[in-house]
């Protein structure tokens, strides 16, 4: 399996991922610069958190005209994995990926905190090493993760079991109080119908090894690499 | 010549930005004020082109706005 974590201007988590996929994880992981449009040999396109050529316009707006994306949303559409986190999430969504958008947080304030994520969807290759219903605790760190999308999409994610985390409180439940941004329906995290790209707000490479104070995104992490390598 | 574009949040769509505005608006007293609105005006300079409205349209639909949330009106007439 061979991971390649993807470099805008303005990403600022891609260093994160790159030493977790590959210190941590033992995976085969390269840097793809966002004028690289070559992804053979890859398996698993990460596009990083941060604020891709600085979100001037909206988050996302511009990083889905730079030439890779192209090529990943290709290689997306081959059923090749791609995951997005935070800023990557944003992208996803602004290149169409992934359906709805990233608004401004209800509170218009910049949250960067842990936060209780329920894994809802423990059946995605990117999920299996959690189980369905389980609390995790994973930090976040956005202006923009507010997610909205009309009510037939929502509907037909519900109906799909597209939606793969939602924020909860301590008992687990999808509740407003477990809620820091006012996404829709609690949305943390979706993937497409495909089940091979999943866009999520938090930061599961900020909390994927024992010193940090969780470890619970180091699962995500080996989930991927278990379903690319085939060990199941 | 110039162009003006001008996004906002489709009608449906909570703008948090405005509330925080009328909030702060009506705290001074001014009780007339129903609503804000924020959005965001582009202003171009561009060469005469053929279909100028089609073209401009084009960019603000895949560029200048998401068309999940937000709506444009372009104003080509001012600088002419």
């Amino acid at each position: 399996m061979k991971a390649g974590v993807v470099v805008f201007p303005g990403s600022n988590c891609d260093h994160d991922c790159y030493h977790i996929l590959k210190h941590v994880l033992d995976v085969d992981t390269a840097f793809l610069w966002h004028k690289d449009t070559d992804l053979s040999g890859i398996d698993l396109v990460v596009l990083p958190g941060g604020f891709s050529y600085g979100d001037y316009l909206r988050s996302g707006a511009i990083a889905k005209l730079s030439p890779i994306i192209e090529s990943v949303a290709e290689f997306a559409d081959k059923g090749g994995h791609v995951l997005g986190i935070c800023n990557g999430f944003q992208v996803l969504t602004e290149t169409g990926l992934l359906p709805g958008v990233l608004m401004r947080n209800r509170s218009l304030k910049f949250i960067s905190r842990y936060v209780n994520l329920r894994v809802d969807n423990a059946d995605t290759p990117y999920t299996t090493r959690y189980v369905d219903g389980e609390i995790v605790s994973i930090p976040i760190a956005h202006m923009d993760g507010n997610y909205y999308a009309d009510e037939a999409t929502l509907n037909e994610l519900e109906a799909n079991n597209r939606i793969v985390f939602r924020y909860c409180d301590d008992n687990g439940e999808a509740s407003a109080e477990g809620n820091p941004n006012g996404s829709l329906n609690n949305i943390a995290g979706i993937m497409n119908k495909g089940g091979n790209v999943l866009g999520m707000m938090p930061h599961p490479e900020r909390c994927a090894e024992d010193f940090m104070e969780t470890n619970h995104g180091y699962y995500l992490f080996e989930s991927i690499k278990k379903t690319l390598s085939g060990v199941l | 010549m110039k162009v003006k574009v001008y996004v906002k949040l489709k009608s449906g769509v909570l703008d948090p930005q405005g509330q925080t505005i009328l909030g702060s608006v009506r705290r001074l007293g001014h009780d007339f004020v129903k609503d804000v609105r924020v959005g965001k005006f582009f202003e171009i300079e561009v060469d005469e082109t053929e279909n100028l409205e089609e073209k401009i349209a084009e960019i603000s639909d895949k560029v200048l706005s998401n068309p999940i949330i937000e709506e444009f009106s372009i104003e080509t007439d001012g600088d002419r």
